[in-house]
């Protein structure tokens, strides 16, 4: 993730409050995206960025996953974001998104 | 669910953009409090 990104998502979970915060990932594929999630949970897995050891455990959630589609509106949600569902591997992506938010996620929705 | 939340969003270039992901989350009660699009690769 980012280095720019991670001190911002550091600086808002200090801001607003970890238990307020949720990430949104629209990441194209599994692994970046289940990269991202454990990036904002347990910290930066490279210890290259400011996230590097900073257990935020934040509540993280890819677009595709029921607790956000559900919360968007059906007409919406069809015209921003389900062209790219029909596009990418959505079980995959949501089943490792899900693997890191249940091993290190500290709030969820 | 999403009631009050302060949402960051990390779309992806090659996913969904975050522009998209904001705009379906106005449809919510939800803030967006950050978005930005990353090249995830």
């Amino acid at each position: 993730m980012d280095l720019e990104n991670q001190q911002r998502i550091k600086d808002l979970a200090d801001e607003h409050g970890q238990e307020n915060m949720v990430v949104i990932l629209g990441g194209a594929e599994a692994e970046a995206s289940g990269l991202a999630c454990e990036t904002v949970t347990n910290g930066d897995p490279t210890f290259a960025g400011p996230l590097a050891g900073v257990q935020l455990g934040l509540a993280c959630y890819h677009v595709f996953e029921p607790e956000i589609k559900d919360a968007i509106d059906e007409d919406v949600y069809e015209e921003q974001i389900s062209m790219m569902e029909m596009v990418l591997e959505v079980d995959d992506i949501i089943e490792e998104v899900k693997e890191y938010r249940e091993k290190f996620s500290q709030y969820t929705l | 669910m999403l009631a009050g939340k302060k949402i960051a969003i990390l779309g992806d270039r090659d996913g969904i953009p975050g522009p998209a992901i904001e705009e379906a989350l106005k449809s919510t009660e939800a803030e967006v409090v950050f978005t930005t699009t990353e090249c995830f690769v």
